[in-house]
């Protein structure tokens, strides 16, 4: 009888299927409006061999289905709105919908790229203004708007950093990238044609000078390094550093990927900082969205300009706006049309939003989690001791002792509410805890998410197998992540009825 | 501010459990002379009423109120109500990255579902998570297309998006990577025998458009043949992908690298959208992007993981097949959702209409003395026209008639200066394809 009953109880729980399974022939969820001019036939106007008949295998199913389904996808989802997602490096910050009802405005979302640039004024005074916020934030002389995320930030500003270069006549070889580094500055330096050299951070988890000074040569094209580093520590040697590459013409990248600690506080480019990307939808608050969109403009010191990809915003007489796409020495386009557009949006009304006191946000962050270090201190193992900013890096070694790995332990956090931090990165902590509360967060939720730490911390010793079995409360138990990858199923097929149920 | 959750009281509390003095202690690893000492010169703070005056008042210098026949790789069509209900629930739109798979099947299975249908559409075996865009999803079809032949030498239709185009050399210009250019015959298709000069046997990648972007719609299976002749793969891209509602799907492609935006995604002055890579299944670990997979849990329960993660950067780091890392995944739920709602028969009806206005507007416009069709090939949403006056001073003229005028082809290619890309779609009525053929005719007829 009970293979028979379909719904579960709990709304997290319910069998809801793949919207194919639940595809009838004849439903619908859409109906346009009537056809007012006489019907073509596809047969006579494409050709026989053009012509196609419908989009074999696609769903038919009616509105209240569709909102349904999704809606119970939804729920099986951690989310901001929900509660504390303290990933280490994402800066996973409240995402303020009036941005959103903004960005969906009549006369915004409706804007053509293409459109003629008389008509598109209001869109050219956001992106304006957005540079302008963007200068003043980072100290920076020269940005572009146009890359669609950070990585997409890191290859332009490399490019950059290339046609300066090849300008004074070498193109050079080496990027220097410190062991710390997130996965796509290394990937990115390979795109840009340049060899990676990893440069090794000392015991404080700060830049090595001596070593630097004798890794870099006049091969090296640049460094690019993340400030604060991913072990949430503020490399006090940028200056330094930056007059050890620029005494051989190298050129200093920094990763904005952690900006949310430094904004309102310090300028990258009052540090000796030549180039560097920010990731709109960290620290500007734009929604990460299960995986994007994002935006990743690129700010840079004068010497960069020439090269900005096209088109280039500039200011007409009479304070009209313009972009130019006639740059001689530009390294070319890097996306189509005006970047993400949208996101711009979004990330402009942050900032005004906040004005000068975005420096608020900034403290509270740092506030935050220092306030978390200072209470799990001693309950895990703190690898790197220099002060920390807006995130905390600890280790699993005392939990190791008991076979709970950082990674059962995040599991665990999911049972206490909490999305789990970063885990396993940076490279240079193994079995890292990266924890990253942002701002956002109030005193009682950071207090209820030490408590849920410190618990977990006293179950690795007394009830190691209920971490190491964690989540116990979520739809799904620990995923088969190895056969997915031996045997890989990436899509919906029809199947036999019998093997369609789940 | 309203954004921050703590009390002065509370901050006070927190710095003391610390044993910090004050707050400007913690960023005590910052140099002192390197610390901002006024405040940033940022407009703001603004209220939330404030917030919204501001973009309206910007929204307001935009083109609102007037009709456009403006295509040319973005395009306008109907959005339901439901998916931007969907998109705007929290769980989806606060989300990250759904890496830990447990509290991120909603995100997944969402993911799935679009690889699915990316699939069924293009008529492909696999499709990843999503691009940035169009025009990166094809340039990282190429670089794909580098890895699996190992040759560097690549054809690109002329009749590819201008910016697309762009994008692609600006990536090949440091990967070793030698792009050459293959133009279109008087039909408006590629020239199949300057592909077949052009085709070595160090080629990897023969890139096509289709429907290209003079609207013409391109016959894949001789190009595929030829490609493969010389050991190269096809790479078909697609701009406006609701045609595939109605024609037939590039099964005869290597790699599809295809724009989702006229799924679903508001124009949003040229972003962010949701490029697409599809592919054969035995290329897919040379695929760049997030991919999901079925599997099951410790229960047995289906249930969906990122996968074959080793490709990625995160992983491999310089090795990888990519640099990519955030993708557009909101911008590809609401394609899902968008598909879904459309369905089988709507996304057919969506595309029957696109091809009924076009060809309706074309028909009305070839019946202005001096208007010509420019190619001949079958076209879908999309057709190229000659005026007998330069395209810029059409356009001048019907905005101000409150028109956005069609493409200047002659902005991107300096022989069709007097040639128009119009592109219609179902949002457009008669009334206003009549209106816009009267103005034209105006346009045409107006003293020099």
């Amino acid at each position: 009888m009970n293979e028979h009953i379909k719904k579960a109880t709990r709304h997290t729980n319910q069998n809801e299927g793949l919207i194919f399974e639940k595809s009838s022939p004849g439903k619908r969820a859409f109906d346009l409006p009537p056809l007012d001019v006489p019907s073509t036939d596809p047969e006579k106007s494409l050709g026989t061999h053009h012509r196609r008949e419908g989009v074999e295998g696609f769903p038919e199913v009616s509105e209240i289905e569709v909102l349904r389904h999704f809606t119970r996808l939804s729920t099986w989802n951690f989310a901001i709105d929900l509660g504390m997602y303290p990933l280490g490096s994402c800066t996973m910050k409240y995402n303020p919908r009036v941005n959103e009802y903004v960005a969906r405005l009549a006369g915004i979302a409706t804007e053509h790229p293409l459109q003629p640039q008389e008509l598109s004024q209001g869109c050219l005074k956001i992106m304006r203004l957005l540079e302008k916020c963007i200068l003043e934030i980072t100290g920076m002389d020269v940005v572009t708007l146009q890359p669609a995320a950070g990585a997409q930030g890191e290859l332009t500003g490399l490019l950059l950093i290339r046609a300066h270069h090849e300008k004074h006549g070498n193109p050079r070889k080496k990027v220097l990238i410190p062991d710390s580094a997130h996965g796509t500055n290394p990937a990115t330096a390979v795109i840009a044609g340049y060899d990676v050299e990893n440069i090794k951070s000392n015991a404080e988890g700060q830049v090595d000078l001596a070593k630097l000074r004798e890794q870099v040569t006049e091969d090296v094209a640049a460094l690019m390094l993340t400030n604060p580093s991913t072990l949430g520590i503020f490399e006090q040697q940028i200056p330094e550093i930056a007059e050890i590459l620029h005494a051989k013409g190298a050129l200093l990248y920094m990763d904005g990927a952690n900006m949310n600690a430094l904004t309102g506080i310090t300028r990258p480019g009052d540090l000796g900082v030549d180039v560097m990307h920010l990731n709109l939808h960290k620290t500007f608050s734009t929604p990460h969205g299960g995986g994007g969109p994002g935006a990743g403009p690129v700010a840079m010191k004068k010497i960069l300009e020439p090269y900005l990809p096209t088109p280039v915003l500039v200011e007409r007489e009479g304070g009209r706006l313009a972009l130019d796409f006639q740059r001689k020495e530009s390294i070319g386009r890097v996306k189509a049309f005006s970047g993400n557009f949208g996101v711009l949006v979004r990330a402009l009304a942050y900032i005004l939003a906040y004005g000068p006191g975005v420096r608020q946000a900034t403290e509270d962050a740092v506030l935050n989690a220092n306030y978390i270090r200072k209470n799990l201190e001693g309950v895990y193992d703190l690898p790197y001791t220099r002060p920390s900013m807006h995130e905390v890096v600890f280790s699993d070694a005392a939990q190791k002792r008991h076979g709970v790995s950082t990674m059962d332990i995040a599991k665990r956090l999911i049972d206490y509410g909490f999305h789990p931090y970063t885990t396993a990165f940076p490279l240079i902590v193994p079995g890292a805890l990266m924890i990253e509360p942002t701002e956002s967060e109030s005193k009682e939720e950071c207090d209820l998410f030490i408590d849920a730490m410190k618990s977990i911390a006293r179950e690795a010793q007394t009830t190691p197998d209920v971490v190491k079995t964690a989540p116990h409360t979520t739809r799904v138990r620990r995923l088969d992540e190895v056969g997915a990858a031996r045997k890989p199923i990436l899509r919906w097929k029809p199947a036999k009825r019998s093997e369609a149920a789940d | 501010m309203r954004y921050l959750p703590k009390s002065p009281a509370e901050r006070e509390e927190m710095i003391a459990a610390i044993g910090a003095k004050s707050i400007d202690d913690l960023f005590s690893s910052i140099p002192e002379t390197y610390r901002l000492k006024k405040p940033l010169n940022l407009p703001g703070p603004l209220s939330e009423t404030e917030v919204i005056q501001y973009f309206q008042e910007r929204a307001a210098e935009n083109s609102t109120g007037y009709t456009s026949f403006l295509g040319a790789g973005v395009y306008n069509h109907l959005r339901s109500v439901v998916t931007d209900v969907v998109l705007q629930r929290g769980e989806f739109l606060t989300s990250y990255t759904p890496y830990q798979a447990e509290i991120s099947q909603g995100t997944l299975q969402a993911i799935f579902e679009f690889q699915t249908l990316m699939c069924q559409l293009t008529g492909q075996e696999v499709a990843n998570a999503s691009m940035w865009d169009g025009s990166t999803a094809t340039t990282e079809a190429v670089l794909m297309a580098e890895r699996l032949t190992g040759k560097g030498r690549v054809l690109v239709a002329r009749s590819v998006h201008p910016e697309y185009r762009e994008v692609l050399r600006t990536y090949a210009k440091n990967s070793g990577l030698h792009i050459e250019e293959i133009g279109f015959t008087p039909d408006g298709t590629l020239d199949t025998r300057a592909l077949q000069n052009a085709l070595k046997q160090d080629v990897c990648a023969v890139v096509v458009q289709s429907p290209n972007f003079f609207g013409a719609i391109e016959t894949l299976a001789p190009l595929a043949d030829a490609a493969h002749a010389s050991g190269a793969l096809l790479v078909v891209a697609i701009t406006e992908a609701v045609s595939l509602g109605v024609v037939s799907p590039p099964v005869e492609a290597d790699i599809v690298a295809m724009e989702a935006q006229s799924f679903g995604l508001a124009p949003s002055y040229g972003g962010p959208y949701a490029g697409v890579i599809a592919s054969r299944e035995k290329f897919v670990r040379q695929m760049p992007g997030r991919l999901t997979g079925q599997t099951t849990d410790s229960a047995g329960h289906r249930g969906f993981v990122l996968t074959l993660a080793t490709r990625e950067q995160h992983i491999r780091r310089e090795k990888a097949t990519s640099n990519i890392c955030t993708n557009q995944a909101l911008c590809a739920l609401a394609a899902t959702v968008h598909l879904t709602l459309l369905g089988k028969e709507g996304l057919r009806e969506m595309a029957q209409h696109n091809l009924s206005k076009a060809h309706y507007t074309l028909a009305e416009l070839e019946k202005i003395p001096g208007v010509k069709r420019t190619f001949k090939a079958p076209f879908f949403n999309e057709f190229t026209v000659e005026f007998p006056r330069s395209v810029k001073i059409v356009n001048a003229y019907l905005l101000k008639e409150k028109f956005v005028g069609p493409f200047v082809l002659g902005s991107a290619y300096p022989d069709l200066t007097k040639h128009a890309l119009v592109c219609v779609t179902e949002t457009t009525s008669r009334a206003e394809i009549d209106r816009f053929v009267a103005a034209v005719k105006r346009a045409l007829e107006q003293p020099l």
